[in-house]
């Protein structure tokens, strides 16, 4: 929902006269709502500007993503950043948004995209 | 585009995961607005915001049920000053290290290197989670544009969790 969300606020922002650049770590709901300049990191959600603690990564990723937007001439672009999260055998992409993934969550009422 | 090697296909991963409800409708867009970068970084005024849910303890918490409201943060906040709440992501990692989700600090480094020109007074945070597209772009966005206006952004970065 985050990427979605975040990706009308950068089209807001940038239909207003503002250049944008959107992080993402979900490729498909980006290239879905297509914000105007994306930096895409594959890590796993929470993590889009870096490791919790690793401050040297974090720094490098935010710059990347800046210095990149700079590069992007196509509206809608996505430049892949070059992190890998090392999961040491966590198989963390299996396991995102699969059930248990969430703290537990129930929706109570019915949701609407209007 | 080419995409990534590997990468997560949460738009069927969610409707999996949800499968008792009606299938979301996720918004998609044939193009994107598009406003040139005519400053270099080095002499840009940069913006920073953050659908994390981040807040400061002394602000309002944000509640999980199509919260548009915004969080106004200034640039010297701290670590020990931010909580977290959201439901869209695990938070643990934010809960020990805001600036994860949130790039305060990383901003802040870039400024003193110079790097950006300046990072703006005030960052901005909202909880991201919000299945009302239309709730997004009426009552959401016009906060952060009217900002970015006001304040003489030149480049605005944000960040999803």
């Amino acid at each position: 929902m985050c990427h979605q969300s975040v990706g009308l606020v950068s089209r807001a922002i940038e239909e207003a006269g503002i250049p944008t650049i959107t992080m993402s770590s979900a490729w498909d709901i980006t290239r879905s709502v297509k914000p105007p300049r994306a930096a895409f990191v594959n890590f796993p959600l929470g993590n889009q500007t870096g490791r919790p603690g690793d401050v040297k990564e974090q720094l490098a990723i935010v710059r990347d993503a800046l210095i990149a937007a700079y590069a992007m001439t196509e509206p809608g672009s996505v430049t892949i950043l070059p992190y890998e999260w090392d999961d040491s055998g966590y198989g963390w992409q299996g396991g995102e948004y699969r059930p248990g993934y969430l703290r537990p969550y129930v929706r109570t009422e019915a949701v609407t995209d209007d | 585009m080419n995409p990534p090697e590997k990468y997560i296909r949460y738009i069927p991963r969610t409707r999996d995961l949800y499968s008792s409800h009606t299938p979301y409708r996720w918004v998609t867009n044939a193009d994107a607005p598009w406003t040139p970068l005519t400053k270099p970084l080095n002499e840009s005024r940069v913006a920073l915001a953050s659908s994390s849910g981040v807040y400061l303890t002394n602000q309002t918490p944000f509640h999980t049920k199509d919260d548009t409201s915004i969080r106004e943060i200034h640039k010297t906040a701290s670590t020990g000053d931010f909580a977290v709440n959201h439901f869209g992501y695990r938070m643990d990692g934010a809960e020990r290290d805001p600036y994860c989700v949130f790039p305060l600090e990383q901003m802040r480094k870039l400024e003193n290197e110079g790097v950006i020109g300046e990072l703006a007074e005030t960052a901005y945070t909202f909880m991201g989670g919000i299945y009302s597209a239309r709730r997004v772009r009426e009552e959401l966005a016009p906060q952060l544009v009217e900002r970015a206006l006001a304040n003489n952004i030149d480049l605005f970065y944000l960040a999803p969790a």
